[in-house]
């Protein structure tokens, strides 16, 4: 129940992108078209559960372990980039039907905020290695929910008539502000 | 050279000010102006990276492998970022308990490894640090402009360093009632993206 409350928590009232704000340049820079928003979608939760469960052992085992937690930040960097790397030459090799499908969204990845910043959050909830898991995953799936919801109506702007100064990135994040409106009444649902 | 020199320092400021010409690191733009003060010290913060990691990318462009180049560039952008973290941790406790996890992530914010990938590693040191002042200062307008924004709009003050308010709508415009939504999530949105049209609209004439 408790990993329950987790999970909706953080694909619903937390949600990565619209209540936390992390992530936020693939939200606006891959939602232009719905295919591009499901190939980024998909490998955010690929990779942010596997992230959040190796620093969180990272943290545990070796930050903690020999005291040394002011390194969380460039140790957190490295696993995350060559974590992306890694997984990258192993889909290439081995799944490759997945891989041509990920391609160009995998590297995008070391800089998203949102993987490093799930990360982070696990760590000062002080959750277990289970509780850190499921709240990974949440943040991915709720991720994946709102780029994909918002690719939906910025294909749909795209066919509107927007003035001038408004176009583009300056309609979308008012589109964003009022996704993340209705995002808010999910709040005290847990 | 002095005039390039100066070229590239005053370009933050204007032509290419982020995050409204150079739609980057929009993570902590959106989620720590909720005050002029958060946003004046996340803008302080990013600067002081910016600068160091400029410089040092800059020193070091014929030494490090452009094979491995990205994977450097996070490395040193990631000890300055740890020199912040320390430093405010020390000294300025209450805004680096308000920043949160957003100090740790001016790793991820792609405006520093944007500039160390597109700048400093092909630019002289002084140049570098031109570019980087000139950037981080922009950045630090633009963020203190919109939390000047979202403050006045969201809860009708400004208060800055240790509660002294400067400005109040109270008394300067008597019945104003503060538009909560502004500072909420969705107010950061909207008023970013309103802001930009407004630069779109300056710019383009």
């Amino acid at each position: 129940m408790e990993y329950f409350e987790i999970f909706i928590a953080g694909v619903f009232i937390n949600n990565i992108l619209l209540a936390q704000f992390l992530g936020n340049c693939p939200f606006l820079g891959t939602s232009k078209k719905m295919e591009t928003a499901v190939g980024m979608a998909m490998a955010v939760i690929f990779v942010l559960v596997m992230a959040g469960m190796i620093t969180w052992i990272v943290d545990t085992y070796l930050l903690k372990a020999l005291d040394v937690e002011y390194l969380r930040t460039v140790s957190f960097i490295l696993v995350i980039a060559s974590l992306v790397q890694f997984v990258e030459m192993f889909l290439k090799k081995s799944i490759p039907g997945l891989y041509a499908g990920l391609g160009i969204f995998l590297p995008l990845i070391t800089t998203n905020c949102a993987v490093m910043g799930a990360c982070l959050l696990n760590i000062s909830n002080e959750y277990s290695f289970l509780g850190a898991l499921v709240s990974s995953f949440s943040y991915a799936v709720g991720f994946g929910l709102a780029l994909i919801l918002f690719a939906g109506v910025r294909e749909r702007i795209n066919l509107a008539r927007v003035p001038k100064p408004l176009q583009d990135t300056s309609i979308a994040l008012v589109t964003a502000g009022v996704i993340a409106l209705t995002f808010m009444s999910f709040k005290g649902m847990v | 050279m002095a005039q390039s020199l100066a070229k590239e320092f005053t370009k933050g400021l204007w032509a290419e000010i982020p995050p409204f010409r150079l739609v980057l690191g929009l993570c902590p733009v959106l989620a720590v102006t909720k005050t002029v003060e958060n946003g004046l010290g996340m803008g302080i913060a990013t600067t002081f990276v910016l600068v160091f990691s400029n410089l040092l990318v800059s020193l070091l462009r014929n030494v490090i492998p452009s094979k491995v180049r990205i994977a450097c560039y996070i490395v040193i952008i990631a000890t300055f970022v740890t020199i912040v973290e320390l430093v405010m941790q020390a000294y300025t406790y209450p805004l680096f308990l308000k920043l949160g996890i957003f100090i740790p992530l001016i790793v991820v914010n792609c405006i520093v490894l944007g500039r160390a990938e597109a700048f400093a590693s092909k630019n002289s040191p002084v140049m570098s640090v031109a570019d980087g002042m000139g950037i981080g200062i922009g950045f630090t307008l633009s963020l203190a402009a919109l939390g000047a924004v979202r403050e006045i709009l969201g809860a009708g003050t400004i208060t800055i360093w240790g509660g002294n308010s400067v400005f109040d709508m109270a008394t300067s415009f008597p019945g104003f009632n503060p538009f909560t939504f502004m500072v909420e999530a969705p107010g950061a949105f909207v008023a970013l993206g309103l802001m930009l049209a407004i630069m779109n609209l300056i710019g383009e004439k």
